[in-house]
């Protein structure tokens, strides 16, 4: 449903705002080139014959051919789309292996120095906008200390840059999230039970408070794949990172709308499919919700 | 007075000073936005006629974050000023009238939120061109679904209370039970979260303007200083610090206000997922 949706909304944003093959071709074509390329594209037919065949098409997997790169839009993403997965999973992995553990330390530590150097760190994460910080490490690691490459693709060192600066669009977010939500479970009945039972305190956090304080974590996780997925159009940008980010700018300036219409409809897909899992790990993270279920 | 509250009127103070200096930026500014010295082109930060240095070709940093504040902070709340009430339209429409239209309009609202912000305001603006006008209207296209969602949920909350079942057992009707029993007790969460959209389109205008999408090329704002500046990294770093930095502090500031305004306001927001979605 919500992927037919966006195919109309994709659909429409290009023809709402007159003629779309006035935006494709250059401004100073002469009215034959625009004629031809109209009829050579089907813009001359009834929109409903437009929309149907482009629905059609692309449930096929077939979102046209890039005007500029005279290629099929599903191979240009095809081949883009991996290198923006690894940096977005990159980026995902490294937010959670910095947010959680300081998200859990301040909620262990509340009211300390550590709590709160660890909040404001986050706050700070929250208002850093990734195009400059992404900046600021090029300038420094790069540039500076010659640590690690600036653009392109194809090692391990290659991807640090840009996934860490791509990581804080999430990062301060969730470690004030697990804090909260943490906080929250560790004054339940069930957790100062197991610590009169003589469980261990890492074992108390792990497996009795952060399982239960899991499912707003794993929903904000979801939510907030689109903000990664969005975020690495301007991180792929900076380090010319060869995916659809990058492919979907390039487009924009080439006034290539077949890749843009695709680029958003695939994007917009893989984040209703990535909520779709966090649904069905509800049902994984909560016995309860699988036993309302049945 | 509190930490929080403290931390509320430094980040109110900063607000208000740069609003002062971005109204006044004519009288403000020690140079015209655009006015080039290329004599005096990639002078570093020093005090003299160039306090933060010149860019790279020669035009004062100081004056243009002066005059590129305007630019960020009107599109900031204007955007918010227009998508605000359209998302408190919907919301309170679907949540009231219930059924087929809450159904329609909160599935218009789920197609638009699967679309990534950035990837959809730069998709409508290189649709309807650049331009201050078409950048407003595109965050304002970008951004009311937050509303939306927001204000539906607390009307379905408010609707099954006791004054608007006494309203309507009065003969009030439909549009009156809206606007004067719904409407303003849904209101509190919606200011807080404005506020914190206000901060999100500024980073967004930004992200647009580094991209090259934003206002037209003779405007100066705060992303295109800092687009401008990343080919001048390694020799001219205050190019990019300070609009970044710039950016990183009014955002700041408009956050902490915002976590100041939500516990006052509407301390159920705190410590929920919502409140961090925002």
């Amino acid at each position: 449903m919500v992927g037919l949706g966006v195919s109309v909304a994709v659909f429409a944003l290009v023809h709402l705002s007159g003629d779309p093959v006035l935006l494709m071709v250059s401004p100073d074509a002469p009215p034959e080139v625009v004629t031809t390329t109209r009829h050579v594209l089907g813009f001359d037919r009834p929109l409903y014959e437009q929309f149907g065949r482009y629905l059609g098409n692309a449930l096929q997997g077939n979102l046209g051919v890039s005007l500029r790169m005279n290629r099929p839009v599903t191979t240009l993403i095809l081949e883009r789309l991996p290198a923006t997965l690894q940096l977005t999973v990159a980026a995902l992995v490294i937010a959670v292996v910095v947010a959680i553990p300081a998200g859990i330390v301040s909620a262990v530590k509340r009211g300390t120095l550590i709590d709160r150097l660890a909040m404001a760190g986050a706050v700070a994460g929250q208002a850093v906008p990734i195009f400059w910080l992404a900046l600021l490490l090029i300038a420094f690691f790069g540039v500076r200390l010659r640590w690690l490459p600036v653009y392109g693709s194809g090692s391990l060192a290659h991807f640090v840059l840009p996934a860490v600066s791509l990581s804080t669009i999430i990062m301060g977010r969730l470690a004030r999230l697990v804090r909260s939500s943490m906080l929250e479970v560790l004054g339940q009945d069930y957790v100062r039970t197991a610590r009169a039972k003589g469980v261990g305190e890492s074992r108390v956090l792990a497996v009795h408070a952060l399982k239960n304080a899991a499912i707003p974590i794993v929903t904000l996780l979801g939510l907030q794949f689109a903000q990664l997925l969005g975020g690495a159009v301007v991180t792929e940008t900076i380090f010319a990172w060869p995916g659809i980010g990058r492919l979907v700018v390039e487009a924009i300036f080439n006034r290539d709308f077949p890749v843009v219409q695709g680029v958003v409809l695939v994007v917009s897909l893989i984040f209703v499919a990535v909520n779709l899992l966090v649904d069905l790990s509800y049902a994984v993270l909560d016995p309860r919700i699988r036993t309302e279920t049945a | 007075m509190r930490r929080g509250e403290l931390t509320m009127w430094l980040a109110a103070l900063f607000l208000g000073l740069t609003l002062v200096v971005a109204i006044f930026a004519g009288a403000v500014a020690p140079y015209r936005a655009n006015e080039q010295d290329i004599a005096r082109r990639l002078q570093p930060p020093a005090l003299g006629p160039h306090l933060l240095g010149t860019d790279e070709v020669g035009r004062d940093v100081l004056s243009r974050l002066i005059y590129g504040a305007r630019i960020s902070l009107l599109v900031g709340v204007v955007a918010v000023a227009l998508s605000c009430p359209l998302g408190v339209f919907v919301g309170v429409l679907a949540g009231y009238a219930g059924r087929r239209t809450d159904d329609v309009l909160m599935r218009v609202t789920e197609i638009q939120l699967a679309i990534p912000a950035i990837l959809l305001a730069i998709a409508v603006v290189a649709v309807l061109g650049p331009g201050i006008r078409n950048v407003i209207l595109t965050l304002s296209v970008t951004g009311w679904t937050l509303y939306a969602r927001l204000t539906r949920g607390e009307t379905l909350g408010v609707k099954a209370r006791d004054f608007v079942q006494a309203a309507r057992a009065t003969g009030a009707g439909d549009l009156r039970i809206m606007t004067h029993h719904v409407l303003p007790n849904v209101l509190s969460p919606v200011i807080v979260v404005a506020v914190f959209a206000v901060a999100n389109m500024i980073i967004l205008e930004a992200t647009l303007s580094f991209l090259g999408l934003g206002v037209e090329p003779d405007v100066v704002t705060w992303g295109r200083m800092l687009n401008g500046g990343r080919l001048y990294l390694s020799t001219a770093w205050w190019i990019t610090a300070f609009p970044g930095l710039a950016i990183f502090l009014t955002v700041l500031a408009v956050n902490l206000l915002g976590d100041q305004l939500r516990d006052w306001l509407d301390p159920r927001l705190r410590n929920t997922l919502r409140s961090h979605q925002l």
